[in-house]
């Protein structure tokens, strides 16, 4: 098996606060292969955009990385200096926010963002990379990249300024994307094309994605595995097949409700009763305990990690001895 | 862009006119300039020609369109004080006012804007509280007040700048430049530090508090996570977004220093238009009083026009319908 391109090991994030230490993520693990898109999923808080934030360097302080490593192409990258940081950023790992409305400088034409990006990191001259610009603009679908390059964001659609953005994650072409919610700011008739373009080039150019979603249909159309977190840790991890028919972990098995098939579209994730305990509140045992109609003794306790369980690793005392 | 312009100069004439009212009744009901003009003895043949000469015994309006036609060629008449053509001391004195602004607003711009970039990225530093604290200063003490400390430091303890007066001037033209001696810029500093101290570091804390508000937006995150450089994130992206409201603020404040040299030029008997002004209220010489305020808000009116036109320039998304959808 060929080195995974991303590996993240126990990862624990902390904001220092006033009213003592808060852990955000502990004991996160995965990797990525290179060309996978790896999906993830969990309910609002769970610790999803402040995993990718940490990969790509942009925990806002206070956060920090307490505990772990994570490792591109066998190198860390969760230490590294300022300047040698910005050199991954955009070149090695892209990355895709919510909301495209927000994540344009308004008072920078597309062409020129573009641009900027790829003479940061190729080396290019800044006509060479206008020609590229246009090239991209074409690839991720804008009509007419030629005449729009010189366009200011506002003058284009939601979904057009997402486009933008893909164009820009891609342009120094990274080997990793991280895409955190690309398509939930927008609107409903276009997001499934989003997520089409954006699976479309992650193929063709073979650039692995981590796709943080609250959509287990893209999830289910677009990921090669999934990831489930909860309450700040990976609940479940496998292949998107197994994670989505015959999930192991009690918590997987609730958010995938009764097991739909995967040719039909399955829609947003479904209610699970009770919420998620906030940071400052994770029971002893199983985070998941509360909630868990298969809670017994041992998950009061001890803290599960993540064990095999047939195709799947889960967090769950279960699978223990299994 | 050219009915834009068009549009905000029509904006401008109304109130150009209501202050032109102000003005002209000034002259109605702020003292008498005949008996003013007319002095102790006079006849009443004398009053009545003085009176008619005036154009004070044809009706309201014909008197205020008068005045505004005349105002519009520059004419203001007879200063009580002086006996001379009011345009003709406003033309003498105004190069000392503009050239003094314009120091001072530079001393403001090329200070507080990098200070302020300073504080809003080192937000913790001792330097950034240091500026801070300093701000307060310029804020919280009186401009007459910093005008009498600096003098009384710089002028009169250490004897290095004047306190007063422009030095020697050089004449170009109808201008009078204190730029060509030495003499003159050492006359300048006391003046437009004092003038600029304010709007300096007004400037400061807005620029500070612009650039902290960008900084937490998305397209900030966006552009780190490009792997752009600080130096483009912060000078470009950031800075840049900082600018509209700085903009405005500058060119009020602009306006502001020119109308308030009223007070920096009297405490440093500087022979400017505010100097004249002050002299003008003393003795109740409405003509130069009356200039006065309608060239102050002409030039409110232009700076809010160059304001409004820089907008356009910075920010694209004021220039609509330019290349459509
Ligand atoms: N600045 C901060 N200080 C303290 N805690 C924070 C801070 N930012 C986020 N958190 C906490 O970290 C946890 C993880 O947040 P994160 O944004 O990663 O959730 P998420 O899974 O992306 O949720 P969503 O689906 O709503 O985007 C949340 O419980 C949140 O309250
Ligand atoms: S460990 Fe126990 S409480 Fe936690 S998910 Fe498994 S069964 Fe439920
Ligand atoms: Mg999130």
């Amino acid at each position: 098996m060929a080195a995974p391109l991303l590996e993240v090991r126990n990862l624990r994030v902390e904001f220092p606060t006033r009213r003592g230490i808060l852990t955000a993520l502990d004991d996160v693990s995965f990797s990525i292969e290179p060309g996978e898109i790896l999906g993830v999923v969990g309910e609002s808080g769970a610790g999803k955009s402040m995993t990718g934030a940490a990969i790509i360097g942009l925990l806002e302080p206070p956060g920090r990385i307490a505990r772990g490593e994570i490792l591109l192409n066998g190198r860390r990258i969760d230490a590294l200096p300022y300047a040698e940081l910005r050199r991954i950023r955009g070149r090695e790992i892209g990355a895709i926010f919510q909301d495209p409305l927000t994540t344009l400088n308004p008072l920078y034409s597309v062409g020129q963002q573009l641009v900027e990006t790829m003479t940061t990191h190729l080396p290019i001259t800044p006509d060479e990379a206008r020609r590229r610009a246009i090239g991209w603009l074409e690839q991720v679908g804008i009509p007419a990249a030629a005449q729009r390059i010189d366009a200011y964001p506002h003058e284009f659609s939601g979904g057009m300024r997402q486009r933008v953005v893909i164009a820009l994650a891609l342009c120094a072409e990274p080997k990793l994307i991280v895409a955190d919610e690309p398509t939930t700011a927008l609107d409903v008739s276009i997001q499934a094309q989003v997520i089409a373009l954006l699976k479309t080039l992650a193929r063709d150019k073979g650039t692995a994605m981590m796709l943080i979603t609250h959509d287990m249909g893209v999830i289910a159309e677009t990921a090669d595995r999934v990831a489930v977190m909860y309450a700040g840790r990976i609940a479940e991890i496998g292949p998107v097949r197994q994670v989505v028919l015959h999930a192991r972990h009690p918590y997987s098995q609730g958010l995938m409700g009764s097991i739909p098939p995967l040719d039909r579209r399955v829609e947003r994730l479904a209610q699970i009763d009770g919420s998620m305990p906030r940071l400052t509140a994770i029971p002893p045992g199983c985070a998941y305990n509360p909630r868990c109609p298969k809670v017994f003794g041992r998950c009061l306790g001890d803290r599960p990690d993540l064990m095999d369980a047939g195709p799947t690793q889960a967090a769950c005392w279960l699978y223990d001895n299994v | 862009m050219f009915s834009f312009v068009v549009s905000r100069v029509l904006q401008a004439i109304p109130v150009m006119l209501v202050v032109a009212f102000i003005s002209f009744a000034m002259f109605a009901y702020v003292g008498d300039p005949v008996s003013i003009m007319l002095g102790q003895d006079f006849t009443e043949a004398q009053r009545t020609a003085l009176v008619h000469n005036l154009g004070l015994d044809r009706s309201f309006l014909v008197q205020f369109l008068t005045f505004v036609g005349n105002a519009l060629q520059g004419e203001f008449g007879l200063s009580y004080r002086l006996g001379r053509p009011v345009a003709e001391l406003i033309a003498e004195r105004a190069p000392a006012t503009l050239e003094l602004a314009f120091c001072a607003a530079f001393i403001a711009i090329a200070i507080g804007v990098p200070m302020g970039v300073y504080t809003g990225l080192y937000r913790n530093s001792w330097l950034s509280r240091f500026f801070l604290t300093f701000s307060l200063i310029g804020v919280s003490l009186p401009t007459f007040l910093i005008g009498i400390l600096l003098i009384l430091v710089f002028a009169v303890n250490l004897g290095w700048l004047p306190s007063f007066g422009r030095g020697d001037v050089v004449s170009l033209g109808w201008w009078s430049t204190g730029f060509a001696t030495a003499t003159g810029w050492k006359a300048l500093v006391l003046p437009a530090v004092t003038l600029g101290l304010f709007q300096l570091t007004l400037i400061m804390r807005l620029v500070r508090a612009e650039m902290l508000e960008v900084l937490r937006t998305d397209y900030i995150k966006f552009a780190r996570a490009r792997g752009l450089s600080n130096r483009a994130i912060n000078f470009g992206h950031a800075l840049k977004n900082t600018l509209v409201p700085v903009i405005t603020v500058a060119g009020l404040q602009l306006g502001a220093i020119i109308a308030f040299a009223i007070v920096t030029e009297t405490v440093f008997q500087w022979p400017g238009m505010g100097l004249l002004f002050i002299q003008s209220v003393g003795s109740a010489d409405i003509p130069v009083m009356a200039a006065y305020l309608m060239l102050i808000s002409a030039i409110f009116v232009t700076i809010n026009l160059v304001v409004d036109l820089l907008y356009y320039a910075v920010d694209p998304r004021l220039r609509v319908g330019r290349r459509g959808h």
